[in-house]
């Protein structure tokens, strides 16, 4: 199966964003010298464009090609993976965004640390921090790789490997160069190209059929190998009481773990105040909404006019679905645009995640850790930026060795990490008087280390067809999604490590600043 | 709380008011005294807004949470409800995804309206009590 469309063309659609936005960010950018500007942009993006950076941060490619691919070849299930992804940002709204936006200034440390020990909590706070942005970085490198292979011709591993290094030098000097502001701006100019695109292809999708959906459900069911069966849940995750147990495991862990994830809860503080935080997840889910339910007629319009056997048939299988559907409905150009708006958006995610590691590593580790807090600004910076170089190189590296392996399963475990370790953390000492510095790093390493045991004897390692190691079986825990167990794990472990260690009292005075400065910003 | 009687919001000490250049000697007095947080958090307004926040994010949590969850057994465990047919090929389990979306919007509608209300309100109460200019 050779690649679709014009590669040339494609190339060059890609090749004007690329440019584009190298530009805006070069214009934007001041000197980003301090660390207010570096990691936070000044805090001086208002609500409604920092929600749209939002929507740009947390729409990964996984988002756009896998949910309408899972949609157009498993059906059903494959929304539920919109309506978890969409839903989970009430919890970001109701019980995050203000607070963390009054109680922090730069990385979720701040918030975690703030009435806390703050070397012990900061380094489990960082470490949590960098395993989550790595995994979920690796998931959007090694997706690369495949739709290179798919939209731009390039099959060869040299090519490809060669394509993944052009990508992330591209994120390197976006962050280098634009700091958080310019990263934001390439966020606002991506989530606007892949809303807007998305609704282009629904509106004419829906027009095709009469603006109703039941006729486009009809011939999306017609088309499909399974049939009526296509419309109802049970496609992906039906088969067996496992994979049902499966699968309330990943709503659990997605639902749980979107504001959990840190370059979403970084993203709080380019703002002003608390109530354009409020402002910014708004707006985010509104883009969110539309995006998440154009999926729906994507991924079931995918089935009806390309069909679920040429899809499984193509290249990037399932991720294929949505540019096929393009390159079906409004031939070579359509193409290019879609093949962009996915390119960009692995870029922007990226640039996202290297943004958030690097601030972590440089604020909570080098500037609070080894420094103790004796640092100055221009010298943090200094660090964060040579942070965001290296880690750039780890994700090409790890892009390159990930390149063609069944890595979309690392996105899931990105969101069951956030779950089980941030969420927990996060509600304890944001709300909980008595939460002290045992009960924060048991609740922080306990949920971790659960995660990482659970999916290292899983099935995912081990022990079934699609495994990374298929020839031993060493799987003990039958689930893919480790979420179901080790998110209630991480609040028990919390609990106990508050209660069990009554030396350890909670710093009463930090307390009543922390709670007071969270509701009302004063001291923010 | 175990504090009796709250004292009065107005008398917290701001930024000390400077006559005349009287107070150009080097001030002792440490800069990070800052705002008197134990008192704000022992004062009625504040425990009046921290008692109409959690009240109303608490519920709306669990009843989302529950409200999703309740979907997604459906989604597990009840095959055959969810595709019954409703409107010619949109079935019940389309209908229910579809008013997960519609429930988020109202809820984040509805949170707006009270923050709007009754947390803004409040916040910039404490605030100009504390004598700490509105954002």
């Amino acid at each position: 199966m050779t690649s679709m469309g014009s590669p040339a063309l494609n190339t060059v659609v890609f090749a004007a964003f690329v440019i584009i936005t190298l530009l805006v960010v070069y214009r934007v950018s001041n000197r980003n010298s301090t660390t207010a500007d570096y990691y936070a942009a000044g805090s001086a993006f208002t609500g409604p464009q920092n929600g749209v950076a939002i929507t740009g941060d947390y729409l990964s490619a996984a988002s756009f090609l896998g949910i309408a691919g899972a949609i157009a070849v498993h059906g059903y299930d494959g929304f539920l993976y919109s309506i978890g992804f969409l839903v989970a940002w009430l919890v970001a709204l109701l019980l995050f965004a203000e607070l963390v936006r009054n109680t922090g200034r730069f990385t979720m440390g701040d918030v975690l640390a703030y009435r806390m020990r703050q070397r012990p909590v900061r380094a489990a706070a960082a470490t949590s921090t960098l395993v989550i942005s790595f995994f979920y970085m690796l998931a959007q490198m090694a997706g690369a790789g495949g739709l290179v292979a798919l939209l731009l011709g390039v099959h060869s591993k040299t090519g490809q490997a060669l394509v993944i290094t052009v990508v992330g030098v591209v994120m390197i000097l976006y962050v280098l160069v634009g700091g958080m502001k310019g990263t934001t701006w390439v966020q606002i100019i991506k989530a606007a190209m892949l809303v807007l695109c998305a609704v282009l292809m629904t509106v004419f999708l829906m027009g095709k059929f009469g603006f109703s959906i039941s006729a486009l459900l009809d011939e999306a069911a017609n088309n499909s190998a399974r049939g009526e069966l296509l419309l109802e849940p049970g496609g992906k995750y039906g088969k067996t009481p496992i994979a049902k147990l499966d699968f309330i495991s990943l709503s659990l862990a997605l639902i749980l773990g979107a504001a959990g994830l840190p370059h979403v809860l970084m993203r709080f503080y380019t703002v002003p105040n608390a109530r354009e935080a409020r402002r910014s997840v708004v707006w985010a889910i509104m883009a969110m909404a539309v995006f998440y339910a154009a999926t729906l007629v994507i991924g079931y319009g995918a089935a009806a006019l390309v069909g679920s056997e040429k899809i499984l048939a193509s290249t990037g299988r399932e991720n294929s679905a949505a540019p096929l559907l393009a390159f079906e409905i409004g031939g070579t150009l359509l193409l290019g645009i879609v093949a962009a708006v996915a390119f960009a958006t692995i870029l922007a995610v990226v640039a996202g995640l290297t943004i958030t590691a690097s601030a972590s590593f440089a604020h909570d580790v080098y500037a609070n850790i080894f420094r103790r807090g004796r640092t100055n600004s221009a010298d943090e910076v200094r660090v964060a930026r040579r942070t965001a170089v290296i880690i750039g190189g780890l994700a090409i590296i790890g892009g390159i060795l990930a390149n063609g392996q069944n890595v979309a399963f690392l996105v899931a475990l990105a969101f069951a990490f956030a779950a089980s370790a941030n969420l927990s953390t996060l509600i304890y000492s944001l709300f909980w008087k008595r939460f002290n510095t045992t009960g924060t790093l048991w609740a922080m390493y306990g949920g971790l280390s659960c995660c990482l045991v659970l999916v290292f004897f899983s099935p995912l390692v081990s022990g079934a067809p699609s495994s990374m190691f298929r020839d031993v079986d060493f799987h003990l825990f039958p689930l893919t999604n480790p979420g179901i167990v080790s998110i209630p794990f991480s609040f028990l472990c919390g609990y106990l490590g508050t209660v069990l260690a009554s030396s350890d009292r909670a710093d009463r005075a930090k307390q009543a600043e922390m709670e007071v400065r969270s509701l009302t910003g004063i001291g923010a | 709380m175990t504090e009796v009687a709250p004292s009065p919001m107005a008398a917290w000490p701001a930024e000390p008011a400077a006559f005349g250049g009287i107070d150009r000697m080097p001030r002792p007095a440490p800069r990070n005294s800052g705002p008197d947080f134990a008192r704000i958090q022992n004062s009625l307004e504040f425990d009046e807004l921290r008692r109409r926040f959690r009240g109303f994010v608490f519920p709306t949590s669990v009843l989302f949470f529950v409200w999703y969850l309740t979907y997604v057994l459906l989604a597990a465990y009840a095959r055959g409800f969810m595709g019954l047919k409703v409107i010619g090929s949109i079935n019940v389990g389309l209908l229910l995804g579809l008013l997960q979306f519609v429930s988020t919007i109202v809820i984040t509608l509805c949170y707006l309206r009270f923050a709007r209300r009754h947390i803004d309100p409040r916040v910039r109460q404490i605030r100009s009590n504390a004598g700490i200019a509105d954002t």
